[in-house]
C-alpha cells in the first residue's frame, strides 16, 4: 500500500499508521448502523427511566411499587427473557454455519420464550389495572407501564421481525442480505435483554425495597 | 366510523384560513393536473419520487424547506402586521388565530425549514465530499426523507382541517394537557413531530454511518473537508437528542390519550419534568442546526479566499467541542424555575463556555480571508454577513446566559429577538450560502449573481430591522406572544419592526427572481466543468451534475483539500492516461419510502382524529410494506463500462483546461 502524505504528519494524527483503506464492506456499514440505532434507542430508555426516577414517589395516595410487584413472577419472566437471549444466539450459530434446521428451532424456541415473557408481562399489568393500580391512578404507575410497556412493545416488535426472519430464511436461504439481516436482528434482540437487566434493576428491585 | 371528524373541523367561518387553505389546494391541484397532463408523472415517479440517489433525495430535501419557508415566512408577516396594528386594537387575527400562527411559525421554522435544509445539503454533499458513490443506507435515506414530508404535510393539513397547537412551538404543559387544550391542535402538533422525528433519526443513522464507514481510500479523518465533520457532529446530536423528543412527546401524548399523569397538575405529574426533558433535546437541537452552517461557511470562506482553511485542526476541535457541551446548557432556557443559585450558576457557566469554541471558529474565519484573494460572489457576501450577525447574537446569548439578567429578560422579546439573531443569522444564512454555493453542482448552472446579491442585501438589512427592534421592546418590557397591546412607547418600535418583515420579504422575492431568472438563462449560467468556483474538496472533482454514480473512479486522497492538490499534479504532471473504466453497481430505486410515508400520514392523520380502525389498518400497511421492501431479490444494477466512460470522457474533455488555470482566478 502507498502512502503518499503531503504533510506527512496528518495520517498518524490520531493514531491511524496506516493509509485509510476506503468504504467498510456491506456488513459491517449495516451491523454498525444497527449499532447506532440502538444507541439512541437506548437514548429514548433513558428518558423513561429519568421519569420514572422523578416520579417514583408520586403515588398520589395510591399503592407503591413495593406494594404491587411480585418478584417471584419477574424472576421467571426474567429467566424467559435471558433463556430466549441464548437461544437467538444458537440461532446465530446455526446461521454461521448455514444449517436450516437448527436456525428454525433456535429461533422457534426464541420466539416461544419472548411470547412467554410477553405474556406474563400482559398478565401482570391486567393483574395492576384490575386491582385499581393502571397507569392513571398516578404519576409514578403512568411512568411505570410507559418504561416497562415500552420495552413489552420493543419486545413485540422483535417478535414480529423474527417471524418474518424465519419466514425469510425459509424461503430464501442464508442469502447474504438476509444474513445481515438476522445480524441486526440478533443485535435488537440481546440490546433488549441489556433494557430488561436495567428495568429489572432500577424498577423491580429497588422499587419493591422502597 | 370517522372519530372525532365532522364537517364542523373546517373552519367555515375563519376567513383566513379557509382562503389561504382554498388557494393552496387549487395551486396544488392545478401543480398535479398540469404534471398528469403534461405526462411528467412515469418520470417524476421513476427519478425522483422512488429516487434512492442521496442527490436527488438532498434536493427534494433542500425543495421541501424552501416552500415551507414561505409557509413560515407567511405567519410572519402576520405576527409582525398584528402586532404593529394592535396598539389599543385587536388587530386583524383573534387571538386563538394569532395564537395558531406564532406557534405554527416556530414549528415550521424549525423542523421544516432549517431541519431538512441542513439535512438536505449534508445529503447532497456530504457523499461527495468524502469520494463515494451513496450514502450508508439508500433506500432508509429515502424514507427518512418522505417521513420528514409526511410531517409537514400533516402540519399544513391542519390549516384546513381542524385547527393547530396554540399552545407556543414547544407545547408546555398543563396548557398542552387535555383539559386546557381539547382541541385537535395539539395532537396535530404531536403526531406530526413524533413521525418526521423517526425520519430525522432515520437521516442521523444514515449519515453517521456514512462519515465514519464509507469514506474513500486516503480520506482518513483528519483529511476529511470540515463541513463532513460538522455532519459528523450535527448527526451525532441527532442520534442523541431526537430519541428525547420522541419520548417526552410520547409521554404528553399518553397523558393526552390514555390519561396517564406524567405533566398533569393531578395525580403526581411533574410539570417541570416536560421543561427539563423538552430543552435536554431542544438545546442539542440549536446546535444540530448551526453546525452544519458552520461547515457551509468553512468550505465557503476557504474557496473564495483561495486558501486552505486556517486552523482545521482547531476548527475540528471546537465543532467536537460544541457538540459534547451542548448537552450541558439545557437549564439555562428556565432558569427562572428555581432550581437556586447553585444549579444556575453552572449551567450559566456552561453557556458561557460552549461560547469560547464558537469564538475559535470566527477567528479561523477570519485567518482564512486574511491575505486570501477573496472573491466577493453571494455564498461569500451570505458568509461575511454571518459573521457581523452571528457575533452579535452570540453577545446577547451570553448576556441571558447570565442568570441575573435572565430573571429580567426571560420570556421578554429580547429573547426572541436573540435566538432570531441566531437563528436567520447563523442557520438560514449558512443555508442560503451553502445553497447558492452548491447549486451549481446539483443542477449543472450556478444562480444569477446580480439577483443573489440583492437578496442579500434585502434579507441583511431586513433582518437588523426587523429584529432589534425587539430589543428595544424588550428592554422596555414587552413580553412574547402578545395579541394585543397598549404602552405606547413599544408602538413606534413594533411598526419599525413590521417595515423590517416587508424587506426580508423583498429579499424573498428577489430569491424567487433568482431562481426564475437562473432557469431562463442556464445556458450562460452553465457549468461545464463541474468546478465552478475553482473548488477544493472533492465534489467539485466531478461532473454537475454528477453522474448516478458520482465517480467513474473513487478517488485516492492523499492530502487535505485533495481536489486542490489534484489539481496542482495534473499541472505538474500534464495529463493522465485514459482509466481503464470498469462496470458501476448501484441500488436499485424502490418506492418504499413514499409508500410508507402515506401510510405515516394515514396512520397520524387517523390518530389525530381518533379514527382507531384506519389506524390499525395503516400500520399493518406500513409493516406490509417493508416486508414486501425485504423480500426484493435485486436491489442492485450494473452500469455498463462503456456508459461509465462515456459520462465520464465529457466530464475529463471539459475539465482539461480548467485544471491547468487552477489557482489563477
Amino acid at each position: 500500500m502507498s502512502i503518499a502524505v503531503a504533510h506527512g504528519h496528518d495520517a498518524t494524527l490520531i493514531g491511524l499508521d496506516a493509509e485509510h483503506p476506503g468504504p467498510a464492506s456491506k456488513r459491517i456499514v449495516a451491523g454498525y448502523g444497527f449499532w447506532i440505532f440502538i444507541l439512541s434507542d437506548m437514548v429514548m430508555f433513558s428518558c423513561f427511566f429519568a421519569a420514572y426516577a422523578v416520579l417514583l414517589g408520586e403515588t398520589n395516595g395510591g399503592p407503591s411499587g413495593a406494594e404491587l410487584f411480585n418478584l417471584k413472577n419477574v424472576a421467571v419472566e426474567t429467566a424467559c427473557l435471558l433463556l430466549s437471549s441464548f437461544a437467538c444466539g444458537m440461532a446465530s450459530i446455526a446461521a454461521e454455519v448455514r444449517n436450516h434446521l437448527w436456525f428454525q428451532i433456535a429461533m422457534a424456541v426464541t420466539c416461544v420464550l419472548g411470547l412467554a415473557f410477553l405474556t406474563i408481562e400482559f398478565r401482570e399489568f391486567a393483574d395492576l389495572v384490575a386491582r385499581g393500580a393502571g397507569p392513571s391512578r398516578s404519576a409514578f404507575l403512568s411512568a411505570f407501564f410507559t418504561l416497562v410497556g415500552c420495552h413489552g412493545l420493543h419486545v413485540s416488535g422483535g417478535i414480529l421481525w423474527l417471524l418474518t426472519m424465519m419466514a425469510q430464511v425459509f424461503a430464501k436461504g442464508f442469502r447474504a442480505d438476509i444474513l445481515r439481516r438476522f445480524l441486526c436482528f440478533a443485535l435488537f434482540w440481546h440490546a433488549l435483554d441489556i433494557i430488561w437487566v436495567a428495568v429489572f434493576s432500577v424498577v423491580y428491585l429497588l422499587g419493591s425495597a422502597v | 366510523m370517522l372519530g372525532k371528524l365532522t364537517w364542523s373541523a373546517i373552519p367555515f367561518d375563519q376567513p383566513i384560513p379557509l382562503v389561504t387553505g382554498a388557494v393552496v389546494l387549487v395551486v396544488i391541484l392545478a401543480v398535479l393536473v398540469w404534471i398528469v397532463l403534461a405526462g411528467h408523472l412515469p418520470y417524476l415517479w421513476r427519478e425522483w419520487i422512488t429516487s434512492v440517489d442521496h442527490k436527488r433525495i438532498g434536493v427534494m430535501y433542500t425543495l421541501l424547506a424552501c416552500v415551507m419557508l414561505l409557509r413560515g415566512f407567511s405567519d410572519a408577516i402576520m405576527m409582525r402586521a398584528q402586532q404593529a396594528l394592535a396598539f389599543h386594537s385587536n388587530g386583524f387575527l383573534p387571538p386563538e388565530h394569532y395564537n395558531q400562527i406564532f406557534s405554527a411559525h416556530g414549528t415550521i421554522m424549525i423542523f421544516f425549514v432549517a431541519m431538512p435544509f441542513v439535512i438536505g445539503l449534508m445529503n447532497l454533499v456530504v457523499p461527495l465530499q468524502l469520494g463515494v458513490r451513496d450514502v450508508a443506507f439508500p433506500t432508509l435515506n429515502s424514507v427518512g426523507f418522505w417521513l420528514t414530508a409526511t410531517g409537514a404535510l400533516l402540519v399544513n393539513i391542519s390549516l384546513v382541517v381542524g385547527e393547530f397547537a396554540r399552545t407556543g412551538w414547544l407545547p408546555y404543559p398543563p396548557l398542552s394537557e387535555l383539559t386546557y387544550s381539547p382541541g385537535v391542535g395539539v395532537d396535530y402538533y404531536l403526531w406530526s413531530l413524533e413521525i418526521s422525528g423517526v425520519g430525522t433519526l432515520v437521516a442521523g443513522i444514515n449519515l453517521v454511518t456514512t462519515v465514519l464507514k464509507i469514506r474513500t481510500r486516503g480520506m482518513s479523518y483528519m483529511r476529511m473537508p470540515i463541513f463532513c465533520w460538522t455532519t459528523l457532529a450535527s448527526n451525532l446530536l441527532i442520534i442523541a437528542a431526537f430519541p428525547i423528543l420522541t419520548a417526552t412527546l410520547a409521554m404528553l401524548i399518553l397523558d393526552r390519550y390514555l390519561g396517564f399523569h406524567f405533566f398533569t397538575n393531578t395525580g403526581g405529574g411533574n410539570v417541570m419534568m416536560f421543561m427539563n426533558l423538552i430543552w435536554a433535546w431542544g438545546h442539542p437541537e440549536v446546535y444540530i442546526l448551526v453546525l452544519p452552517a458552520f461547515g457551509i461557511f468553512s468550505e465557503v470562506i476557504s474557496t473564495f479566499s483561495g486558501k486552505p482553511l486556517f486552523g482545521y485542526r482547531s476548527m475540528v476541535l471546537a465543532t467536537m467541542a460544541i457538540c459534547v457541551i451542548s448537552f450541558m446548557v439545557w437549564l439555562h432556557h428556565f432558569f427562572t424555575m428555581g432550581a437556586g443559585p447553585n444549579v444556575n450558576a453552572i449551567f450559566g457557566i456552561a453557556s458561557m463556555i460552549i461560547a469560547v469554541p464558537t469564538g475559535v471558529k470566527i477567528y479561523n474565519w477570519l485567518f482564512t480571508m486574511f491575505a486570501g484573494r477573496i472573491r466577493f460572489t453571494t455564498p461569500m457576501m451570505w458568509s461575511i454577513g454571518f459573521m457581523v450577525t452571528f457575533i452579535i447574537g452570540g453577545l446577547t446569548g451570553v448576556l441571558v446566559a447570565v442568570p441575573p439578567a435572565d430573571f429580567l429578560l426571560h420570556n421578554s422579546l429580547f429573547l426572541v429577538a436573540h435566538f432570531h439573531n441566531v437563528i436567520i443569522g447563523g442557520v438560514l444564512f449558512g443555508a442560503f450560502a451553502g445553497y447558492t454555493y452548491w447549486f451549481p453542482k446539483a443542477f449543472g448552472f450556478r444562480l444569477h449573481e446580480g439577483w443573489g446579491i440583492a437578496s442579500f442585501w434585502f434579507w441583511l438589512i431586513g433582518f437588523y430591522v426587523a429584529f432589534f427592534p425587539l430589543y428595544a421592546v424588550g428592554f422596555l418590557g414587552m413580553t412574547r406572544r402578545m395579541q394585543h397591546y397598549d404602552v405606547a412607547e413599544w408602538k413606534p418600535w413594533l411598526d419599525l419592526a413590521s417595515v423590517g418583515a416587508g424587506l426580508v420579504l423583498a429579499g424573498i422575492i428577489c430569491q424567487i427572481m433568482q431562481l426564475v431568472v437562473s432557469i431562463r438563462r442556464r445556458e450562460e449560467l452553465r457549468d461545464v466543468t463541474g468546478d465552478p468556483w475553482d473548488g477544493r474538496s472533492l465534489e467539485w472533482a466531478t461532473a454537475s451534475p454528477p453522474p448516478v454514480f458520482n465517480f467513474a473512479f473513487m478517488p485516492h486522497v492523499t492530502s487535505e483539500d485533495p481536489y486542490w492538490a489534484m489539481k496542482r499534479r495534473a499541472q505538474v504532471e500534464g495529463d493522465a492516461k485514459e482509466p481503464d473504466y470498469q462496470p458501476i453497481e448501484m441500488p436499485r430505486n424502490s418506492p418504499t419510502g413514499f409508500v410508507c410515508a402515506f401510510f405515516a400520514s394515514v396512520t397520524g392523520f387517523a390518530l389525530i382524529w381518533h379514527i382507531w380502525w384506519m389506524a390499525i389498518v395503516a400500520l399493518i400497511g406500513a409493516y406490509a410494506t417493508f416486508v414486501v421492501f425485504a423480500w426484493r431479490d435485486h436491489d442492485e444494477y450494473e452500469i455498463p463500462a462503456e456508459e461509465v466512460a462515456r459520462l465520464d470522457r465529457a466530464n475529463r474533455e471539459a475539465r482539461r483546461e480548467l485544471v491547468t488555470a487552477a489557482g489563477s482566478v
